[in-house]
């Protein structure tokens, strides 16, 4: 039952990070690999917090996702002068700095040793060291999470970042401002991804840069890619499957020494077999 | 009145003028026709116009008193000026219906965050669907319309926008001729409610019947210019496009 509980609460924790992404992949069109940096940006403040200072979980939550606003605006004003194939590489770089900060910075993130004994949140006399009342704290910011995304995509703000997607010039000779739209979604969604992140580095209680590299970013991608561009309930059901996967690996007889290694072929089969035959995913509305 | 004046308008591509120091004038509430041979600028004219196209020099003027050096295409509709473009550009992964709300609805970033379209935007589109005959269709993805229907929902997201100019390129280019009856009749209905429109036109037949006014561009060019009638017999114009 415990594990069954671990899983579900990485679920909520990457259907966060899924959904979140897809609003700036599968809506607005704009290929980020740099959503990892936001995740640990949250994971870091949080950290950080908790464990040299005072503050709590909610108050570190709350800083997590205003340092994430501020360096995804940053990251978002730059990332704006580049368009298709060159704004994904401009992320992968952002991905890269970041990265390097968290590993490089050692007086604030203690580098490759990692920020150990983060302690879980406390609210109300409500202990949730406990993983059943956690999953319940982490499927709440999931549940907001969500529905905040629905309502970004149902609103006007929502048509327009579509329209991006199929055609900026074509939507910008109508009067819209497009650099505005896909620079506040980009913020939008680190916020989301901050919270992720902050929920991670409380549950785990250990976080060091190796859960915020590049590769991070690529499974991430992999949720929505494989559950559908331009659906959010395909980010939940791509955070499902992959989630899941080491499980399905595990039951099909691989030993867990090769486990992780199986997952990675696994990742790019299935991204291969994707774009090869469904290449909007599972019930996704875009084609990348 | 003028309301649309360029004055020594140029643009270069790799050292090739593709318009150059062009000075026009198109008047409000007419019909102008732009017309020429392939390669001679007319869509880059309307690229200049619309701010697709940063000009290099010159200037454009709008209502007769706004000098823009410089326009930027989310600035175009402020002037009251929208378009089509010669390849069809649509939103092909959204419906019909949503190709023209997303034109009509809220352009602040953050006031849009809380918007969803109105009864007043649906009737907006309903309208202008209507006008086209896509109104059946406007559940379909823009993607899946024929090249036709394509052409006739780009019309409809320009008409969805109240403007006061509208610049057409070759808005009747592979069309049936029921299709072509709709398209005219529009641009006819726009010059009697005293809208603008100027038009990029292969057909001169359509030339003929549509226009109040055209020109002739040739190499970036001014060539020609005035009623069609005494311009389309000019003998430059038949050498340079007509070739007869």
């Amino acid at each position: 039952m415990e594990y069954l509980i671990h899983l579900a609460i990485l679920f909520a924790i990457y259907a966060i990070l899924g959904v979140s992404l897809n609003l700036v992949v599968g809506y607005a069109g704009l290929l980020s690999v740099t959503h990892a940096a936001f995740y640990g940006v949250g994971a870091y403040t949080t950290a950080i917090f908790l464990t040299k200072s005072g503050v709590g979980f909610f108050s570190s939550l709350i800083l997590g996702i205003a340092i994430a606003v501020a360096v995804s605006f940053l990251i978002g004003v730059v990332l704006s002068k580049f368009k298709g194939d060159y704004y994904a590489l401009g992320t992968f770089g952002f991905n890269a700095i970041i990265f390097a900060v968290f590993l490089n910075w050692q007086n604030l993130t203690n580098g490759s040793l990692g920020v150990p004994g983060i302690s879980r949140p406390e609210l109300f006399g409500i202990n949730f060291a406990n993983n059943f009342n956690f999953l319940i704290l982490a499927l709440i910011f999931f549940v907001l999470v969500y529905f905040a995304s629905r309502f970004i995509v149902n609103s006007s703000f929502g048509r327009v970042l579509k329209a991006i997607r199929e055609d900026e010039t074509a939507i910008a000779v109508f009067g819209y401002k497009t650099l505005s739209f896909k620079l506040v979604v980009f913020i939008i969604s680190a916020a989301m991804a901050a919270v992720a992140g902050s929920l991670f580095a409380s549950y785990i209680t250990f976080i060091d840069p190796s859960s915020f590299q590049l590769t991070e970013s690529m499974f991430i991608l992999a949720i929505i890619i494989l559950g559908g561009l331009g659906n959010l309930r395909g980010s939940i059901l791509g955070a499902l499957f992959l989630i899941l996967l080491p499980e399905i690996l595990r039951f099909v007889g691989f030993s867990s020494d090769i486990d992780a290694q199986m997952r990675q072929v696994v990742y790019g089969i299935i991204l291969i077999l994707l774009m090869l035959y469904r290449p909007q995913g599972l019930i996704g509305e875009y084609k990348l | 009145m003028k309301i649309i004046e360029t004055k020594n308008l140029a643009k270069r591509f790799n050292g090739v003028h593709a318009v150059d120091r062009l000075s026009i004038e198109v008047e409000k509430g007419q019909i102008t026709g732009i017309i020429g041979p392939n390669g001679s600028g007319k869509t880059t004219l309307i690229n200049l116009l619309s701010g697709v196209l940063e000009m290099d020099s010159g200037e454009i003027i709008v209502d007769g008193a706004k000098k823009i050096t410089r326009i930027l295409p989310h600035q175009v509709s402020f002037y009251g000026i929208t378009r089509t473009f010669q390849n069809v550009r649509l939103f092909e992964q959204m419906t019909v219906l949503d190709n023209i709300l997303v034109v009509v609805t809220e352009r602040n970033v953050f006031s849009s965050l809380f918007e969803k379209h109105t009864e007043y935007h649906h009737k907006i589109a309903e309208e202008v669907l209507q006008k086209v005959g896509l109104w059946e269709k406007k559940n379909q993805l823009a993607v899946n319309l024929s090249y036709g229907q394509r052409k006739l929902l780009e019309i409809a997201r320009t008409l969805a926008m109240r403007a006061e100019v509208y610049l057409f390129d070759e808005p009747f280019a592979g069309l049936f001729p029921e299709m072509r009856k709709i398209v005219s009749s529009i641009i006819q209905g726009l010059r009697q409610k005293n809208k603008t429109v100027v038009l990029i036109e292969h057909d001169i037949g359509l030339i003929r019947e549509l226009c109040d006014h055209i020109f002739v561009m040739d190499e970036g060019k001014l060539l020609a210019e005035g009623k069609p009638e005494s311009v389309l017999k000019k003998r430059e114009v038949i050498e340079a496009y007509l070739g007869e």
